[in-house]
């Protein structure tokens, strides 16, 4: 096999043969290497297909860059990283990645006959056609569409790796390691400033470890480069952050780090996460991200084998591989010569230096010279041929108007540099400015909006030498002169779109590679009247694809301002969104995923209704038991046996979930009187009132029975979901309203343990019990509160009832609720004791006329519109929500009132949110008139119940509404809420 | 020029050299018969809509910056109209209606794509909440209906319908006729078609000012590009609405939120709808590009910054990795935020103010996409007889004092 | 996530320990029967939601669960001072003053 390895080149390492394969066949390659140096190494340039027209694309870049080599990562089932760009794949033994995009294979793909009627499919083409016939759109012409667009292939299993996050905090956060970031590094940790550095690759060093000839004061720069990093490990404050990506800058320096954990190792253990990332908080950033290499644009710059000349660079130098035998290289910067030199001192011939500027430097001139390269300055490329490779290379003079007749050159690859873009997409993240440079032909930092700094090539100072000062300089370290010996030049001139003497419309010279926009989708776009920057990128989708941009943004920018006649700065830019380079969801998600996306709270008696197989329902963040079925009952045979044993004997059901605050101070029942709107200042010690509250708005937020247990302290609960809302809308009052109230406010939501009891034997079972507290009807009547001792343990005592039965609700604390629940039960068992869940508790409350908030009220309800005018304390001049209730179309006629309904049939079970009409057979739209709130089938009373809200609801009781359902029309009487027991009477059972 | 595939085809011969622009880039003239602040798709819908349907021509859309670059370039592009009362579902039924066929009526393809928006629901409440939709939505003619999870997950395959998650998917409510456009060509195409009809797009002009005579009523705005007078102004600029109905000296009921969307890597075709589930704050779909398109919550305060915290795209991601487990190695390629203008009760304030000649389009919240041809073309009836429509009466500024909010989220717990 | 100093814990901490809690400095009235509708619907719903420096409340729900209030920028979202509830609006002077 050939071989393009180097001996005696590349970062020093041990040479350990790594197998891998790629689109089925085996190769071997080096640890160390990326996936796109080891196919290089074996002469492998054709990598992929493009989006749009499938044209056949190879490697550009050396790195996170990279806008043709995107590959499919296959880890196994649910491990396949779609779109992975080969030049960032670390390999390892048994690595499997696969080409993209393609059918049926990517020597032979039948798709890329797209590229041959690329004429018809210019930017925005879909916007001009594909709209007749109309119908076509929906099951012709869109899933047509669908089916071209997208790269890699879908997902189809979940993906079982797991990930983590962590929060980390540090003076300084140095972004890239570089010679910028790793000067930077060494000035910050100098003190004991907590300094993390974060660079994207594996190894540390940037472009320095594509510089094996560089000097800094007087030893090569790899010796210093490795005397750093050890410096660096030695310092307990310097933490370094290889294989991370910062991919985010948000406000007050809060940055985002994606770092890649497992995906290099061959066999990662699957207990360990594959990503983790770091939220980290710096009191200072610096940005040391360097500068990536332009392209250039001309006719077939698409072809495999045409490569950025820095990238080359690095494949010879960091990795020992030569990227082909015969490089020509096109250029307009004199950086792109010191690749040439490198490259033919190894021993790849160089065909032709082809330089676009009319004047290049002597000095890089004679070192051609030296090495018997010929430099063809002031000349153009306008073309490329070859099939799946570059073969030769039409090249061209520049005269004064136009340019000469073409000449062709042979070569296997040609290598590019249009200039250099600094990596400024954190910086703009972070909302800093920008300035037009026009001498560098980019936008560089201008005005901070964070405490950050820009250091090296990303701030336009290019070159070893500013690197290693500006980086020590804002690393804090004293000003101390270098002596650096580099062998690149600087200098540059930008081009937008190159002369050439071809037909414009026949060729394509490509500006965003990814997406397959062409240098003339966007002059067709300026033509088209898209004249800011941002519709250009809109309409033509450049810099819109998966590397966002980074080797295009600015060609596209200064093809589009040679378009408008405008200068480049007049323009714009277009703004950098995060995330810097794709970031996996799994880590964004981190740890909250499975039984941790969300808290379950859970009661303290929760596991005596599993061994009792509840089934569960999801209230709010709660899990509650919803019904205890027995063998072979389904929901409703269960709850109508929970529900007869409960009113003929006893049930036993789990509150704890209802809201608890605790109201405590002298001046607790002013504050009740102004949060709810019943009254309070009455109320006797050792009573409950049930209290109702509003929203400021008028409507009805909340309610729940309230205790008072002493003159300055009320027991106040609150809905299971609402708790967390009342709280804080009291504490907000208190707080910011009357703060001149003397109160305390606690929430004892999870303090107690509440066992509600109801059902004719409930006092019997709990009287041999209690202790200190007198039961008896007289003593304790119903809606008394008091104090005592249950099981030898202190309880609040509430003699209240959600069912209409005689019943009482135990607060014990919370870690004796299952103790105490177990003993109740066990005693319980004479009475034939049921455990019941939510849905009995609603059938109950149901037939008494009890309302639930947020079912049968919903935001729009107020108190009177369910029937609670008598909540209402009349003489009170104020109360939260109380002039709301004044307003006009609060008072006035028409309102939907809480009413009871009773179906004609009374075994049909309406359908809650079922709507009403006044009249059946009405044609659509109907008039709706009201709603189902609450519907159950009622085994107490043999029949259904429901309540509704109604338009003028309790004028119609004893008429005729109408549910109009797909197939039938129901019929129900309007009536009373109360449906069972309206004396109250079995409240009383002695 | 007409587009077609023939016009398509006969410029492809000429190298797509003899396009002409789909707009003039306008300078301002003194004065106009009606100024639109604000091109978006509402503005500019709203002017193609008063030359189009209402016989004024003498319009002018203005805008601060470039057209579409607001909430109209940012959003997910949900269109759905299955909204509870009578008065949201007539308002969003009508912009349905007129999304249907809007691509033909402008000669510019919009992309409307009737791909079903499926809604998820979670728990108990929110089965009775989505029940109540459906019944309501059945009875108006508004067409959405109940899934089981299993019907669900046959409807969207990649949905995860486990009993054991978190948050079980216990069925959805899903609108067929419900669905998504391409965004930016619902701007671009009204412009064209506007600019078609003699409307002038001025772009980079902002407005610092509105002047009123001494009866109260408007005179023109003043603009960083000079005064420019007209007796009618129609202010549609979402985020930003406070800023301008403040020049006229009015104060209005809204906040202004940054609100995140993000789209990941394209990938071929995987998710054949649309899916919104409130109860974890996820909504999704796939563009014809390839990409999933998510929306995330709102950020918590108010501003203008066009600009999100990552905590919210955390959990956004978290509840998508939740409900479809098999995108969770997909990546994220961009994110963005945009500025969103919410009302007490999240429904629009559709229609005339206080100020003679001043006419507002507000407060759309995070729902301004769906409305935009039912929006703008409301605004512009509404503009050129100076009195609302039947549709948008009800979306006054006068409802807040009066006490008949039109709450849907109260009403369903449900955000737009 | 934006960070926050918390004026009773005199500590600054990132974002999420907080709860936005609206605009500040709106009183309610001491006797909203006095009202007219459009004064209470004036109290209840309209707001300043300005562009550029904006007086705003927060709760340390996570730490002190004090309310308190903020002078924020809501085009950088800065925030450019906070201070207790009951202590007077601060001008623009005195938060550029203490924004430095």
């Amino acid at each position: 096999m050939t071989t393009f390895r180097r001996q005696g080149r590349g970062r020093p390492r041990q040479e350990k043969t790594v197998r891998f394969s790629f689109d089925g066949k085996e190769y071997a390659g080096v640890e160390g290497d990326t996936l796109a140096s080891a196919l290089l190494a074996n002469g492998v340039h054709l990598v992929g297909r493009s989006f749009k027209y499938h044209r056949p694309r190879g490697i550009l870049s050396a790195g996170s860059e990279e806008a043709n080599a995107l590959v499919a990562f296959d880890r196994g089932p649910g491990r396949v990283t779609l779109n992975v760009r080969a030049t960032t794949l670390d390999l390892y033994e048994g690595l499997t990645a696969r080409s993209q995009n393609y059918w049926p294979s990517l020597k032979f793909d039948i798709t890329e006959i797209n590229d041959k009627f690329s004429a018809l499919f210019p930017a925005g083409f879909y916007n001009k056609t594909f709209m007749w016939p109309k119908s076509f759109w929906d099951w012709v012409y869109e899933p047509f569409i669908r089916r071209a667009a997208g790269l890699g292939p879908a997902p189809s299993e979940p993906d079982p790796d797991h990930y983590t996050s962590a929060y980390d905090h540090c003076e300084v956060l140095i972004v890239g390691a570089g010679p910028a970031g790793i000067a930077a590094a060494l000035a910050a940790s100098e003190s004991s400033a907590r300094v993390i550095i974060a660079d994207e690759q594996a190894e540390f060093g940037g472009s320095l470890l594509s510089m094996p000839e560089a000097a800094i004061d007087g030893a090569p720069a790899w010796q210093w480069l490795e005397s750093g990093l050890e410096t660096l490990r030695s310092r307990d404050n310097v933490t370094l952050l290889p294989r991370t990506t910062v991919f985010g800058y948000y406000h007050d320096n809060f940055l985002g780090l994606a770092q890649s954990l497992t995906d290099h190792m061959s066999e990662p253990d699957p207990k360990e996460p594959r990503e983790c990332l770091h939220k980290v908080r710096a009191a200072k950033v610096i940005l040391a991200t360097g500068a990536i290499e332009r392209p250039l644009v001309f006719a077939d710059n698409d072809l495999p084998g045409i490569m950025l000349a820095s990238s080359a660079q690095t494949y010879l130098n960091r990795y020992g591989v030569a990227v082909g035998d015969n490089a020509a290289i096109f250029t307009t910067h004199d950086s792109a010569y010191i690749a040439a030199f490198d490259l033919s001192d190894a021993n790849i011939r160089i065909a032709a230096i082809i330089d676009a500027r009319a004047t290049v430097d002597t000095r890089l001139i004679e070192e051609a010279k030296k090495r018997g390269i010929e430099v063809r300055a002031e000349s153009v490329v306008t073309g490329a041929v070859g099939r799946f490779r570059v073969k030769r290379i039409r090249v061209n003079r520049v005269l004064a108007s136009g340019v000469s007749a073409p000449e062709m050159i042979d070569c296997d690859t040609l290598l590019v540099c249009g200039g250099w873009t600094p990596s400024v997409h954190l910086w703009s993240h972070s909302k800093g400015t920008l300035k037009w440079k026009s001498e560098l032909g980019a936008y560089v930092p201008d005005r901070p909006n964070e405490n950050v700094i820009c250091v090296g090539a990303c701030n336009g100072e290019f070159g070893l030498k500013r690197a290693l000062e500006t980086g020590a300089s804002a690393g804090g370290g004293a000003a101390r002169l270098l002596e650096v010996k580099e062998d690149c030049g600087w200098s540059g001139e930008v081009f937008g779109a190159l002369p050439t003497d071809r037909n414009e419309t026949r060729i394509k010279a490509f500006v965003d590679f990814q997406n397959d926009v062409t240098a003339k989708d966007i002059k067709l776009a300026v033509r088209e009247g898209f004249k800011s920057i941002e519709h250009v990128k809109r309409y033509t989708t450049a810099g819109m694809a998966t590397d966002q941009g980074k080797t295009s943004n600015l060609n596209g920018l200064q093809i589009a301002s040679n378009a408008l006649a405008r200068p480049v700065e007049q323009v714009g830019l277009t703004t950098f969104r995060p995330p810097y380079t794709p970031t996996t969801f799994g880590v964004l998600a981190g740890a909250q995923s499975g039984d941790t996306f969300d808290v379950t709270r859970k009661t303290p008696i929760d596991p005596w209704a599993v061994s009792a197989g509840a089934v569960f329902e999801p209230v709010s963040l709660w899990r509650r038991a919803r019904y205890f079925p027995q063998t072979g009952e389904d929901m409703y045979a269960a709850v109508a046996r929970e529900c007869k044993a409960t009113r003929e004997s006893l049930g036993i059901f789990d509150a704890t979930t209802l809201g608890k605050v605790e109201v405590v101070g002298p001046d607790a029942s002013e504050f009740m009187n102004r949060m709810y709107t019943n009254p309070w200042a009455k109320l006797g010690v050792g009573r409950c009132r049930y209290g109702l509250m509003l929203r400021e708005d008028g409507y009805i937020m909340d309610d729940g029975v309230v205790g008072r247990l002493a003159n300055d302290r009320f027991h106040v609960t609150t809905t299971t979901g609402g708790a967390p809302r009342v709280l804080s809308m009291m504490e907000d009052y208190l707080q910011t309203e009357w703060p001149d109230l003397d109160v305390w406010l606690t929430s004892i939501t999870e303090q107690w343990a509440v066992i509600a009891l109801n059902g004719p034997n409930a006092r019997k079972l709990i009287e041999p019990f209690v202790d200190g507290i007198d039961l008896s009807q007289e003593a304790f009547p119903h809606m008394a509160a008091r104090e005592g001792r249950i099981c030898g343990i202190e309880t609040r005592l509430f003699r209240v009832s959600f069912s209409g039965e005689l019943g009482f609700e135990i607060n014990v604390p919370a870690h004796y609720g299952l103790t105490i629940w177990r003993k109740l039960y066990e005693a319980g068992r004479e009475f034939n004791i049921t455990p019941y869940g939510t849905e009995t508790m609603h059938v109950l409350r149901a037939e008494k006329g009890f309302i639930i908030v947020g079912q049968d009220t919903d935001g729009t309800v107020t108190p009177d519109d369910a029937g609670m005018s008598w909540a209402i304390g009349n003489k009170k001049l104020d109360f939260v929500g109380k002039r709301s209730l004044e307003r006009p179309d609060i008072v006035a006629n028409g309102r939907k009132q809480l009413v009871g309904l009773l179906t004609a049939d009374p075994n049909f079970v309406l359908e809650e949110g079922a709507q009403i009409v006044a009249s059946p057979g009405q044609a659509i739209p109907m008039k709706m008139v009201g709603h189902v709130t609450s519907s159950y089938w009622s085994e107490t009373l043999g029949r259904s119940i429901a309540m509704a809200l109604v338009k003028d609801g309790r004028s119609l009781e004893g008429e005729s509404i109408y549910v109009p359902m797909p197939g039938a029309t129901i019929e129900a009487k309007v009536g009373s809420t109360v449906f069972y027991d309206p004396e109250g009477e079995r409240l009383n059972v002695i | 020029m007409r587009y077609s595939a023939l016009s398509l085809f006969a410029n492809a011969l000429s190298g797509h050299k003899k396009w002409p622009e789909q707009w003039p880039d306008a300078a301002p003239k003194p004065s106009y018969d009606v100024v639109i602040v604000g091109a978006g798709g509402h503005g500019l819908g709203a002017a193609y809509y008063l030359a189009k349907k209402y016989g004024v021509t003498n319009v002018a859309v203005i805008e601060k910056a470039w057209l579409g670059g607001g909430n109209t370039g940012r959003n997910t592009t949900i269109i759905r109209s299955n909204y509870l009362y009578d008065e949201s579902a007539r308002l969003y039924d009508h912009a349905v209606d007129l999304w249907d066929g809007l691509s033909q009526e402008l000669n510019y393809n919009v992309m409307f794509s009737k791909r079903g928006v499926l809604m998820l629901a979670h728990n108990v409440h929110d089965v009775q909440s989505f029940q109540r939709h459906i019944h309501a939505n059945r009875l108006n003619g508004v067409d959405n209906q109940w899934l089981t999870a299993q019907q669900a997950k046959a409807y969207c395959p990649p949905l995860d319908i486990s009993p054991t998650a978190r948050f079980p998917v216990l069925g959805g409510a899903l609108q067929k006729r419900a669905g998504v456009a391409r965004h930016d060509s619902v701007a671009w195409g009204y412009a064209r078609a506007a600019a078609a009809l003699g409307v002038d797009i001025i772009q980079n002009c902002a407005v610092t000012g509105i002047r009123r005579g001494a009866d109260g009523s408007v005179e023109g705005v003043d603009t960083e590009r000079g005064f420019i007078a007209a007796k009618k102004i129609g202010v549609s600029a979402a985020g930003n609405s406070s800023v301008i109905m403040e020049m006229a000296g009015l104060k209005f009921p809204l906040e202004s939120y940054p609100l995140q969307a993000l789209v990941s890597e394209p990938i071929k075709p995987v998710f054949p709808c649309v899916v919104m589930s409130n109860s974890v704050h996820a909504y999704i779909s796939q563009s014809d590009k390839g990409e999933l398109v998510i929306g995330a919550g709102t950020d918590q305060y108010v501003s203008y910054s066009q600009r999100g915290a990552l905590h919210i795209i955390e959990h956004t991601l978290a509840a998508i990795c939740e409900i479809f487990p098999i995108f969770k190695r997909m990546r994220m390629l961009r994110s963005w935020g945009g500025v969103v203008d919410v009302t007490p009760d999240r429904s629009c304030i559709l229609g005339k103010t206080p100020v003679p000649g001043l006419y507002v389009n507000c407060g759309w919240g995070t729902g301004g996409f769906k409305a935009t041809p039912g929006a703008a073309d409301l605004l512009a009836y509404t503009i050129a007889k100076d009195e609302p429509h039947a549709i948008n009466a009800p979306f006054t500024l006068e409802r807040f004092t009066r006490g008949r909010l039109i709450d849907e989220a109260a009403a369903a717990a449900v955000a737009h | 996530m934006i960070l926050i100093r918390c004026p009773y814990c005199d500590e600054q901490r990132p974002e999420v320990e907080f709860v936005y809690a609206g605009e500040a400095h709106i009183s309610r009235p001491q006797n909203p029967n006095l009202l007219s509708d459009d004064e209470w619907a004036e109290y209840l719903f309209i707001r300043k939601n300005a562009r550029g420096v904006h007086y705003e409340r927060w709760v340390h729900a996570h730490g002190c669960a004090r309310y308190f209030n903020a002078a924020r920028n809501t085009v950088t979202d800065k925030i450019l001072m906070t201070y207790k509830t009951g202590e007077p609006k601060p001008s623009v002077e005195e938060i550029a003053e203490a924004a430095k």
